[in-house]
């Protein structure tokens, strides 16, 4: 069976779930470096439930990359364990979409067949895949519209801007109606006016697909606006050293970056971060 | 009259074959001018016109001769492409393959082949097989490492992307590994197809009983320098169409790549 797009009016089962979907649980992480090992990640215990949108922030190095990587099951958490519904992941979890700083969109297919490109390997959508391929394509070009990019199905990746591309990856992440959504620095390479009107499209999408989203980035506004909870890591060997749960109204507005909330939070982070 | 404007002639399609020819329109008169004013002996240096002469007194010689070497280049490197590929595919995807045999061909790469030839000549006679043999041992290694060395540039976020998405292996390959190399392979089909001519003459000039290349050692221990002139030309346009042929199929394949 096909799931529709869910519909963010109806309620959602996914949404009524208030166990945690994911749990980290003294999630350690260290590399070999010049013949001992050296410690990345002291330890992180947290859990995130259906359903929320996390962010993590924190210095260059403290490991924010492997955290993703140990939740999609990459690279499993070498010491501690995150547990998916209760399961430890050692091995790729199957229902997961990720979007990078590089969109990678595959070059030698248009807009439409690149969003695609998770129903043609993702279970259930595969096996009906010539079947129902008229309504994937609805589903995709829902997705692109939401993103504005509807005019632009035909086109490949080279005859797109920058943000148009990492539109569509988005959308690629998102098409399989994934659990998790997992962004690394999605944004990272875009000018700032591009990017806060990526933080709508992306917020956009992800009210409509509802899922776990864990956004890595270095731009604090970017994670208030996203975020229900904002972590801050500290230099390696890192640990969360503050959380913020943000508390605006959704869906957020570019206006409300002005609020003296938004400001609150944002300077509550921005306490956080050290420099050195 | 309407203004001719350089510019835009340069960028346009007919450039691309109006410029090559006048170029060597303009080689063949400067050769020619030259034969002629410094006075050099037909069998150091024909003038290209003495050449063109040949080629048409020659011509069924010439014409068999090509047909053959044609042939087994052709035979040369087809084998070339189909082993090339799978090798190189091999090598990109198990490092097992990669670390046992990619010295070995590295090894087997940098011996000259003209060394090979009386060998295979030996054991297989001065005939066509020796000629497509080494047509193809020059051939297939530019192939296989390209091959190799495009699935490596796969980009390591799109391999995150698919494994991320339960992509089996034959799915990575179909979706992402093989068209992401063709470009890879085109690059070196051009290449190869130099190379699988400059294989099949060397192998006929030492040891074959036709070919263009069995004809210019032929030709030049008659003296009869403007028919090896008149081979070699020949050789080369035969060269020059392959690579348009690939250049031509290239567009059409791989339209997306830039
Ligand atoms: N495969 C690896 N082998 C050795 N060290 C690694 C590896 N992956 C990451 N590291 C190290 O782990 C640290 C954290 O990396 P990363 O998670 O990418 O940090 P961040 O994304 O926060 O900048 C870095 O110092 C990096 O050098
Ligand atoms: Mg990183």
């Amino acid at each position: 069976m096909v799931q529709p797009i869910v519909d963010p009016t109806s309620p959602d089962s996914r949404s009524l779930d208030t166990a945690p979907l994911l749990e980290f649980d003294r999630v350690g992480l260290e590399y070999p470096f010049e013949g001992s090992m050296r410690r990345i990640i002291e330890e992180v215990t947290l859990s995130i439930r259906p359903s929320e949108f996390v962010s993590f922030v924190g210095p260059s190095g403290c490991g924010k990359t492997s955290i993703l990587r140990m939740v999609s099951g990459l690279s499993p958490a070498p010491i501690g364990q995150i547990r998916y519904r209760g399961q430890k992941i050692n091995k790729p979890l199957k229902n997961v979409g990720i979007a990078f700083q590089n969109p990678v969109l595959l070059p030698w297919r248009n807009t439409l067949n690149n969003v695609m490109l998770p129903l043609e390997i993702v279970q259930p959508y595969k096996r009906t895949f010539n079947q129902q391929k008229e309504q994937y394509i609805r589903m995709a070009q829902d997705l692109l519209s939401t993103v504005r990019l509807q005019d632009f199905q035909k086109q490949y990746p080279w005859q797109l801007s920058g943000g148009m591309r990492q539109r569509a990856s988005l959308c690629r992440a998102l098409i399989h109606q994934p659990e998790i959504l997992l962004l690394d620095e999605p944004f990272g390479a875009l000018d700032a006016f591009t990017r806060e009107e990526m933080w709508t499209m992306l917020q956009a999408l992800w009210m409509r697909v509802k899922c776990v989203g864990i956004l890595i980035t270095h731009d604090l506004r970017e994670a208030v606006f996203l975020s229900d909870k904002v972590y801050v890591m500290s230099p390696r060997p890192s640990s969360i050293i503050y959380t913020e749960t943000i508390d605006l109204p959704r869906p957020r507005t570019l206006e409300m970056e002005l609020s003296d909330e938004f400001n609150h939070y944002f300077s509550n982070i921005r306490r956080h971060i050290h420099h050195n | 009259m309407k203004s001719f404007n350089l510019e835009k002639f340069f960028a346009s399609k007919s450039a691309a074959f109006v410029l090559p020819f006048i170029a060597t329109v303009l080689l063949f008169a400067i050769w020619e001018l030259a034969v002629i004013l410094l006075k050099i002996p037909p069998f150091n240096l024909p003038a290209p016109t003495n050449i063109f002469q040949s080629m048409v007194t020659f011509a069924p010689q010439i014409l068999a001769n090509s047909l053959r070497t044609l042939w087994t280049t052709m035979l040369g490197f087809a084998l070339a492409v189909l082993v090339g590929v799978i090798l190189g595919f091999m090598i990109g995807y198990s490092r097992v393959a990669y670390l046992t045999m990619y010295p070995l061909l590295v090894a087997f790469n940098t011996i000259p082949k003209a060394a090979i030839v009386p060998l295979l000549a030996i054991w297989f006679g001065a005939n066509a097989i020796p000629a497509t043999i080494t047509a193809f041992l020059l051939a297939f290694f530019p192939i296989a490492v390209n091959v190799a060395l495009g699935l490596d540039t796969v980009e390591p976020e799109m391999k995150d992307v698919l494994r991320s998405l339960g992509a089996t292996q034959v799915e990575t390959f179909q979706k992402v590994g093989w068209p992401h190399t063709l470009p890879y392979i085109f690059a070196s089909l051009k290449i190869a197809a130099s190379f699988a001519f400059i294989g099949t003459v060397i192998s006929e000039s030492v040891a074959s009983n036709a070919g263009l290349g069995y004809l210019i050692v032929q030709a030049t221990a008659d003296f009869n320098v403007p028919l090896a002139f008149a081979a070699l030309i020949v050789l080369a346009i035969m060269g020059v169409i392959l690579y348009g042929f690939f250049v031509f199929l290239e567009k059409k394949v791989i339209y997306w790549a830039r």
